[in-house]
């Protein structure tokens, strides 16, 4: 056992199912008591990561070592490590009580050892009252923390939650996240946990991986990957972007972004950061909430902003405490514009011209990786 | 509207009445009959319990009954296990939907073909015929019933509740015992019902299967009613009929699935 290691290692492991390579050589590492996301969409290997955590899918290349130990080929029963079902998987034939003992009789454990642990982990998630019940009487919400209960009871290593909130309705899902990090603190256990859901693996991770078609992309705590994203694909999946793309012309610090209708400024930093070249093609992201929006009438400057243009306010949308507003700009481009509610420009209707422009440091430089792009310049994410 | 509707209502349930009269009609005349004091379809005699009796006594039809309930039995339990490790197997490691269509085959093809077929077979092997080899005969086609009915159940069953199982300690074998086997034994309850049943008044493949002088209870009541029907037949068909009926809605009971059986 290493001390100061991290407490899961996971190096180049390679999962092939036929001709379709799963997980795609993926290295990771999580530290003891971290909170840690697995975020992708469906069928990036995510889940496929998870269950070789658990044992049920051998890798077929790599190591999974769990406090320098590797893993592989040891079976699921005699890992230390917990998992958390999508479908909760409670034994729908035994109480909440008898789910919850299940694996400390696996242990063969004493009777009051049983009984006390039992009754804490079900008191920490709130359901002691409901010990004798069956799976089938419960609501979506106390069956997800019998789920949880069971998975902890053991003191596991290491606790591997499959979407742990999807099954849930979206309000008990908001309040579930608070409650799983939480108890996370409480237990002090490591979580590895698989999402979709870039919000739930803001929100509730200390750090997450980035996945897309087997292969991580990015590792990072959820502000680098929402600031700082290294790839189009992270950025256009986490959270909302304007992209802009161009070939990269580095001349000393005049770093610009040759687009096909014009050019964009970049910080120098910005390019060094992802070790982009001159020639490369490369997008430039830029936040909803960072591009400002400017009526022409207002006759107020522009200045402070790097890089302007100018085009038509076509929609917005209120939204509470935002408001979003999509612009067209004189090229065909839209861009999408983000404000808190109760901003000077609440009341910009549609059809009024408008400049939009962003900080220089604001725009993020990202290689332009042809796959991910799907629509070339322009709007991209959620709309 | 409203009448319109309620017409409609009418017209169906004479319908449907019409096809319940037309299926079971005829049963229930054998039950009423049962109960005929003269033991006649032409006249009524008086409600009596005298053909119950009679059948008490008639011990070529109760041993033929023993050697039915024998044969059912064994076939039963044979099948049961066999089948519920085929719809496993079947469910979980074979991907060739060739070899899952030939596991139902001895369900569907006709009796007196499999009969024949088995006859030929056991012959083939310089088998003696008796009991056993009815009973060996049975288990070929209620193995796919069995199987059949416990796949359907393990269609619905959660694979992940397996895993959960081995991941909080136990291995497969226990997982199989705690998990897997209580949660498909409606499924089993239910097929094993149904191959008794199926089993129990089987005749054709029975008959062609059959040793000397220990015939089922079908081919016994079959070779008595070529010399005519003696009312006690009757009353042992009111049992049978009941045992059935009692054990096919447990059947559908245990395996959830109406409509189907």
């Amino acid at each position: 056992m290493s001390g100061n290691g991290p407490l899961v290692a996971i190096r180049n492991v390679v999962k092939r199912f036929g001709s379709i390579v799963a997980v795609n050589n993926v290295s990771l590492d999580v530290q003891q008591g971290e909170f840690f996301a697995l975020l992708g969409p469906s069928g990036c290997g995510k889940t496929t990561l998870l269950r070789m955590l658990a044992g049920f899918e051998t890798p077929d290349s790599g190591e999974i070592l769990l406090e320098g130990e590797d893993l592989v080929g040891v079976k699921p029963w005699k890992r230390p490590v917990n998992m958390m079902f999508q479908s909760y998987a409670l034994f729908p034939h035994m109480t909440v009580y008898n789910n919850v003992a299940y694996g400390l009789r696996e242990d063969r454990l004493d009777k009051q050892e049983i009984d006390r642990r039992v009754r804490e982990v079900l008191e920490m998630v709130g359901l002691l009252g409901l010990a004798r019940r069956k799976p089938d009487t419960l609501s979506g919400g106390q069956k997800q923390r019998v789920a949880l209960a069971r998975a902890i009871v053991k003191q596991p290593k290491v606790l591997l939650l499959d979407e742990p909130l999807a099954a849930l309705d979206r309000k008990l899902r908001v309040e579930m996240r608070l409650e799983l990090k939480r108890l996370q603190h409480e237990v002090g256990i490591a979580f590895i946990f698989v999402t979709h859901d870039q919000e739930e693996a803001l929100t509730m991770a200390d750090r997450a991986a980035v996945m897309n078609a087997g292969q991580v992309l990015q590792v990072g705590t959820p502000q680098e990957l929402y600031e700082l994203p290294t790839s189009l694909f992270v950025a256009n999946f986490i959270g909302e972007s304007n992209v802009f793309t161009g070939s990269l012309k580095v001349a000393g610090d005049d770093v610009t972004v040759v687009g096909a209708e014009r050019a964009w400024r970049v910080s120098a930093e910005a390019s060094r950061r992802v070790g982009l070249k001159d020639g490369d093609a490369v997008a430039i992201v830029i936040r909803p909430e960072h591009l400002q929006i400017i009526p022409a009438a207002s006759g107020q400057e522009t200045n402070g902003l790097s890089n302007t243009a100018t085009g038509m306010l076509i929609e917005t949308a209120y939204l509470g405490s935002m408001r979003h507003y999509i612009v067209e700009l004189d090229d065909g481009t839209r861009v999408m514009a983000q404000t808190q509610a109760g901003h000077i420009f609440d009341s910009l209707t549609e059809g009024t011209r408008v400049s939009v422009g962003w900080e220089l440091e604001r725009g993020v430089l990202v290689p332009a990786d042809d796959e991910a792009l799907i629509e070339g310049a322009g709007l991209s994410g959620a709309l | 509207m409203r009448s319109k509707f309620l017409k409609r209502v009418r017209a169906l349930d004479v319908h449907l009445v019409l096809v319940y009269l037309f299926l079971y009609g005829p049963i229930v005349m054998l039950i009423v009959l049962s109960f005929n004091e003269l033991g006649l379809p032409t006249a009524w005699g008086g409600f009596s319990l005298k053909w119950y009796g009679e059948l008490a006594r008639n011990t070529a039809l109760l041993n033929a009954g023993i050697n039915s309930l024998i044969v059912a039995g064994g076939s039963t339990l044979v099948s049961a296990v066999i089948g519920t490790l085929l719809a496993i197997g079947l469910e979980r490691a074979v991907r060739s939907t060739l070899l899952d269509a030939f596991v139902f085959v001895p369900m569907i093809i006709p009796d007196i073909v499999l009969a024949i077929a088995l006859l030929s077979f056991y012959s083939l092997l310089k088998m003696r015929l008796g009991l056993y080899s009815i009973m060996l005969s049975h288990i070929v086609f209620n193995i796919a019933f069995v199987a059949a009915i416990v796949r359907t159940r393990l269609s619905y069953f959660d694979p992940s509740l397996e895993e959960a199982s081995m991941d909080l300690g136990a291995t497969q074998i226990k997982t199989f015992l705690k998990i897997t086997l209580p949660l498909i034994l409606p499924g089993i309850m239910a097929g094993a019902l149904l191959a008794f049943t199926i089993s129990f008044d089987e005749f054709v493949i029975a008959f062609f299967t059959a040793g000397p002088g220990q015939p089922t209870l079908p081919i016994q009541i079959y070779s008595m009613v070529r010399f005519g029907v003696t009312p006690d037949v009757n009353a042992l068909s009111t049992i049978i009929l009941f045992i059935s009926i009692t054990s096919i809605l447990v059947a559908q009971r245990l395996s959830g699935m109406r409509g189907v059986l």
